[in-house]
């Protein structure tokens, strides 16, 4: 088993959002109590009971719409920074798949990794306890694919190994893919024709320069015995 | 212990971190995803989805009478193991806390839903239909043709329904003699 | 349905949904796969990657659907008639049309009566129309007889009586200009899709539409239809692969349902329901089977009474015989001429008329146009039966908003009824496609299966009318009813709609026993030896088995028709009216995509089952579109209630003329229901509702919301009702996206919450601006518990209705909007 990836292809993507609920219903996460803001994107944001949501953007370009249907989500970066920061080895990288997955038993709630994270994913469950996308390992390491993409209705995710993913959108002669090289080489990757921008997508993503040396010190506190406060955490990396 | 840090002992310590890092944590992977699959086990029943007309193909995992998980059926050749939001909700259709468990009966002019037997209730309705007929039953029109109908009761329902309760409700249906019987498919 | 049965023969989706990968051109209009039908888009994005089809959306609002569109066109609600009827006038202008198809395959050849009058000699009203009545007496919409009895034709299409002139002449006035002025499309987008789908006039290019509610519910919903059925067939586009008039049906089963009749109007297999002039079987079958003189038409229907007979023998069994009239006069009888529809239904509800209603899965205080009608007809029962999965607004609408429990008399049960997965059964999908779907689990606490509950009462009312004698027992004391003691088998009815010998018999050379399922409907009978609870759907539960569990993935044509997988009626066609798709010889029209084919050495067809084993037209066969008596499919709709053209007329709320017949505003012969306080409507502009509503559904819910505002992964998406509405008009409202507002409409009111989008935007109309806002009928004061979702749009939604269906405007209504 070699390195696996989603290929994200917003262009195909209908916004339909069964991959919010496809993932709720294999991860038992409960639904959340919103409202409408305005917009049909919901929930607001990623919690720590919503792994992926789908951002709805409207766009007028030269007096055309475009919506567009952009997949917000744990980037599975091949340089996790989460993995780097976290004093207790619950954020680890899978060396098999690649997958940034995480053993919430031993999670202290500390949240350095969401200050780490390049792309501000990591949320915590009722308990403190860091609860994201961790691309359903436990399905892949099954041999099937994660629920989001194995219900994706159009194709707008597809999930296998990385190396052949990217050769088939560059066969199919996307312009950008965005996170082919960044951070390592994310294991989310998007096929886009245009911009990352354009989509919102973080232009050259990048971890905190203080990631290492951060982890490293709260592994001596946590050694320690010493609580860590997350508001320290914050103005050490600032 | 509480241990109150400042900012400043917080930067003392990070400086020395990095010669400290043989006092560094067990990092040996922890096989979180090692735990048992839900579905492994677990009864396998195809099914098609209840919500819109493309007749995708969901398979149904149970375990001791529960379902424990349901996704798209791969083998399906409409759908391809592909599901919309409401086909992926499926799981919530079969636990789901606001379910009808029992026949409510609400009297006349009362306030309140009332928690009633079946066999209290088909009787009532079985009573009431009957009376109703019996009462409004038109055997000849205005014309004096035969017409042999009860314009009394009405019926909706239901694209909801299987194909062969569909068949053996309109079929109830007309002979009782009700006319109008009607369903989604009109509005 | 009814322009579909009107143009091809049969009310229903023309192809399947695995067929749309083989289309040139997608057209999306009255319709929005990717938010109602979602997983069809995989098939439909297949055709654009791997075809290069292209895909256009026509609609009100850009949609999810228009986000995967080559081209997104914004038209006015209810002006879908001008966009397509110029489409008509833009293919036959530059005859772009299938010269070979409509001579041979359409009426365009056939000649009319020549005092049929068309809209442009009698400036907006066909020939016939009773101004005092608002009816049509359709004397004169008729074709010209030979000697035979056949109609008369001009292979030339030069005559100036014959279907393609009158049609040419119908939409002389539908130019590019005046199409632009009603929908307020722009011209040079109109061109560009008229190019687009007119590319499909070639026999190797094909192009598919789809549509659903967004074309039916119109006072002209189904002329919309009608239109697009004409222009399928002008293209040749009609039983080949990629192509139809499809309609995306939208409920699981809504296909099954009306196949097996829950409607006033039909029996099972679209029967015509027995009208109190039918005296007899008899006179039934007479009055009821269509004719036909021409040797080349097959005039399916002329099986009638073998299928009418079969069902009185499924109904009342070892009772129904010859001498008997085999039970005709147990049938209920409708008055001639009166309609008991859905509106009728409520109408009739709340004058009082109506004692006891059932409300079997379905939530009529929310799905019904001007649901407060609807809501107070339910306080004028003495008794009300729901059966659900859930309480609804229908249940409890006596404690609903405005209701005093004190003062409501009806006597209300709510029984709890089985899921779909805790019941075995099957659905007929809107491809027409039977899928048998297995039990899981059982339902939970005491709720049980439908199936069960109509068994129960059946059982117990039945055991009243034995004890206790009452009025006309027999139909319900003999009825024919074995579907096991205890729990009720759904195979056994299965085998029953399949139909079964009740007796030895030889039909067609081959011995039968009884008891024995009949192979298809070719083996049913009319005296007797044959039962069949639905002739269509014979051929579903055969002696070989169940055909509808079937689930072999061979696919041996290539174009995605799966034989083997499941069933679909009739007689497991794939593709309705192939017969179309071949030429004279029987080669198909495009050789690439074959969905028949005849072998001249084995004197077979090969690919789908055909309709009709027959061989090619040439050869000595028959006419492709076996359910018309004339063979051939119709452009002139003389069937309709509101002329055999479709016609552009404006919405019964419209604020705006009719530029093309300014006498006459809307449909003529709309049905408009006003007898009571509640039925109002604005006809013309009125200055308290300046705005434009339209209804629709999204992608998270469903219907009136029941099922998925009980689903809490469904409403954590969608939790609120919403309008919809441009950045121009939330200014001139002085609102901003998340606000609350109240719409309000002659009817009633409700809040929502404004989206304010760049994916609506004002159209200029007339010298007017018009605003458009969209609001989706999903939503009910009953779920969520806490009330925050709101109440149903429909509380707002107006008493017109298409003449044909009975189906109510809701695609457009006047309303206004304030901040709350």
């Amino acid at each position: 088993m070699g390195r696996k990836a989603l290929l994200i292809t917003p262009e195909l993507c209908i916004g339909c959002r069964a991959c919010q609920v496809a993932c709720k219903s294999w991860n038992n996460l409960p639904a959340e109590k919103t409202k409408n803001n305005g917009t049909h994107e919901n929930p607001p944001d990623l919690s720590g009971y919503t792994y992926v949501k789908i951002r709805f953007i409207e766009k007028e370009v030269k007096g055309e719409v475009k919506w567009l249907f952009v997949r917000q989500s744990c980037m599975h970066c091949g340089e996790p920074a989460c993995v780097q920061v976290c004093p207790v080895g619950a954020m680890q990288k899978d060396p098999e798949t690649g997958i940034v997955f995480y053993d919430k038993s031993i999670c202290i709630g500390c949240q350095a990794c969401r200050s780490a994270c390049p792309f501000d994913v990591p949320r915590y469950d009722k308990e403190g306890k860091i609860s994201k996308c961790y691309m359903c390992i436990d399905r892949v390491k099954a041999g099937l694919e994660p629920a989001c993409a194995k219900t994706c209705p159009t194709g707008a995710i597809k999930f296998g190994e990385r190396d052949e993913l990217i050769a088939q959108a560059k066969a199919e002669g996307f312009k950008v893919l965005y996170g082919e090289k960044e951070l390592g080489g994310l294991g989310v990757i998007f096929a886009l024709n245009r911009e990352p921008a354009y989509y919102n997508l973080v232009e050259n993503p990048k971890a905190p320069e203080k990631v290492v040396a951060l982890g490293e010190m709260l592994k001596i506190l946590v050694a320690k015995g010493i609580p860590i406060n997350n508001s320290i955490i914050k103005e050490f990396l600032s | 212990m509480d241990v109150k840090f400042t900012r400043r002992d917080f930067l003392k310590l990070s400086i020395g971190s990095l010669v400290l890092s043989s006092l560094g944590i067990n990092l040996e992977p922890v096989k979180a995803y090692a735990k048992e699959l839900k579905i492994k086990n677990a009864k396998e029943t195809t099914t098609i989805c209840p919500y819109c007309s493309v007749g995708c193909g969901i398979i149904v995992y149970s375990k001791g009478g529960k379902v424990v998980n349901t996704e798209g059926d791969p083998d399906h050749v409409i759908s391809r193991g592909k599901l919309c939001p409401k086909g992926a909700s499926l799981y919530q259709l079969a636990n789901n806390p606001t379910r009808l468990l029992k026949p409510l009966y609400r009297a006349p002019y009362s306030d309140k839903w009332k928690e009633v037997s079946w066999d209290w209730a088909l009787d009532r309705i079985a009573k009431l239909v009957k009376k109703t007929r019996d009462k409004y039953f038109i055997y000849k029109n205005e014309k004096g043709q035969v017409v042999n109908r009860v314009e009394a009761i009405a019926h909706v329902g239901s694209a909801a329904l299987d194909n062969e309760e569909c068949y053996i409700l309109q079929k109830f249906l007309r002979a009782l003699g009700i006319v109008y019987i009607e369903h989604q498919a009109r509005i | 349905m009814a322009a579909l049965a009107e143009s091809f023969g049969r009310g229903a989706m023309t192809n399947h949904w695995v067929d749309m990968k083989n289309s040139d051109v997608i057209l999306v209009m009255g319709g929005n796969p990717a938010e109602n039908h979602p997983v069809s888009m995989q098939w439909i994005l297949k055709a654009k990657k791997e075809r290069g089809a292209k895909l256009i959306v026509v609609d009100p609002k850009y949609t999810r659907t228009a986000s995967q569109a080559d081209l997104f066109i914004q038209i006015r609600p209810g002006t879908d008639i001008a966009f397509l009827g110029g489409l008509v006038k833009y293919i036959i202008d530059n005859e772009l049309y299938f010269k070979d198809y409509i001579v041979n395959y359409t009426d365009a050849a056939f000649l009319v009566d020549p005092n049929f009058k068309d809209t442009e000699d009698l400036g907006g009203v066909f020939s016939g129309y009773d101004p005092k009545k608002k009816k049509y007496n359709k004397s004169t919409w008729k074709y010209q007889l030979d000697e035979n009895g056949i109609p008369k034709k001009d292979p030339t299409l030069k005559d100036p009586n014959c279907v393609f002139q009158l049609l040419k002449k119908h939409f002389s006035r539908y130019t590019i200009d005046v199409v632009s002025e009603i929908t307020g499309a722009p011209k040079e987008k109109i061109l560009e899709a008229y190019k687009i789908y007119a590319s499909t006039g070639k026999p190797n290019r094909v192009a598919t539409e789809c549509y659903a509610m967004g074309w039916t519910q119109h006072t002209v919903g189904t002329q919309n239809i009608r239109c697009m059925a004409i222009i399928q067939l002008l293209l040749g586009n009609i039983g080949m692969a990629g192509g139809g008039v499809n309609a995306l049906r939208g409920e699981s089963n809504v296909q099954g349902s009306t196949d097996m009749c829950l409607l006033f109007h039909i029996l099972p297999g679209y029967l015509p329901m027995v009208r109190a002039s039918h005296v007899d079987l008899k006179t039934y079958i007479k009055k009821t089977t269509p004719k036909s003189n021409d040797p080349k038409s097959l005039n399916w229907w002329k099986h009638r009474s073998k299928y009418i007979v079969s069902l009185l023998k499924a109904f009342w069994g070892d009772y129904a015989t010859p001498e008997n009239d085999f039970c005709f006069n147990y049938l209920p009888k409708l008055d001639d001429g009166k309609a008991y529809s859905w509106y009728d239904l409520f109408d009739a509800m709340y004058k009082g008329k109506i004692k006891g209603f059932f409300a079997w899965g379905q939530n009529p205080a929310c799905s019904s146009a001007n649901a407060n009608k609807a809501r107070q007809a339910l306080s004028k029962l003495d008794w009300l039966v729901c059966v659900n999965l859930w309480d609804s607004e229908t249940a409890s609408f006596w404690k609903g908003p405005g209701m005093d429990p004190k003062k409501v008399k009806t006597e209300v049960f709510l029984l709890p009824a089985a899921a779909s997965v805790e019941k075995e059964g099957s659905i007929t999908n809107s491809g027409r496609w039977l899928q048998w779907r297995y039990k899981a689990v059982e339902p939970p606490g005491e709720a049980r299966r439908d199936a069960e509950i109509v068994d129960e009462l059946y059982k117990r009312i039945k055991a009243l009318y034995e004890k206790e004698g009452g009025a006309f027992p027999d139909p319900i004391v003999k009825l024919n009813w074995n579907y096991g003691d205890g729990e009720v088998d759904t195979k056994l009815i299965a085998k029953e709609v399949n139909g079964y010998f009740t007796k030895d018999t030889t039909v067609k050379g081959k011995r039968f026993r009884k008891g024995q399922q009949v192979p298809n409907f070719v083996y049913l009978k009319d005296d007797g030896s044959t039962a069949c609870g639905n002739w269509l759907y014979s051929g579903s539960y055969t002696e070989e088995g169940n055909m509808m569990a079937r689930r072999e993935k061979i696919d041996p044509t290539g174009l995605g028709m799966y034989p083997k997988w499941a069933w679909c009626w009739p007689v497991n066609r794939r593709v309705l009216y192939n017969r179309a798709s071949v030429d004279l010889m029987g080669n198909p029209w495009d050789p690439e995509r074959p969905v028949i084919k005849w072998n001249p050495s084995t004197k077979k067809w090969v690919g789908d089952v055909p309709d009709g084993p027959q061989p090619p037209l040439a050869l000595g066969g028959v006419l492709p579109f076996i359910m018309k008596p004339t063979g051939v499919g119709t452009i002139f709709g003389k069937g309709r209630a509101d002329g055999p053209f479709p016609t552009h007329y404006e919405p019964a709320e419209s604020p705006f003329k009719n530029i093309l017949y300014p006498k006459v505003r809307i449909n003529p012969v709309a049905r408009i229901f006003k007898d009571t306080p509640v039925d109002k409507l604005v006809l013309g502009g009125d200055p308290r509702f300046p705005y434009i509503a339209t209804t629709y559904r999204v992608t998270e819910h469903w219907q009136t919301g029941l099922m998925t505002r009980n689903m809490p992964w469904l409403l954590e998406l969608e939790p609120q009702v919403f309008v919809e509405m441009s950045k121009e008009l939330a200014k001139e409202i002085g609102v901003k996206s998340g606000d609350k507002v109240i719409v309000t409409s002659p009817r009633g009111k409700i809040w929502a919450i404004a989206v304010v989008t760049e994916r609506i935007k004002p159209l200029r109309i007339e010298g007017h601006t018009c605003h458009i806002v969209g609001i989706p009928w999903h939503y009910g004061w009953r779920w969520p518990e806490d009330g925050s979702g709101g109440d149903s749009v429909n509380l707002l939604t107006p008493p017109a209705h298409d003449p044909n269906t009975s189906i109510q405007e809701t695609k457009c209504f006047a309303v206004n909007i304030k901040r709350a």
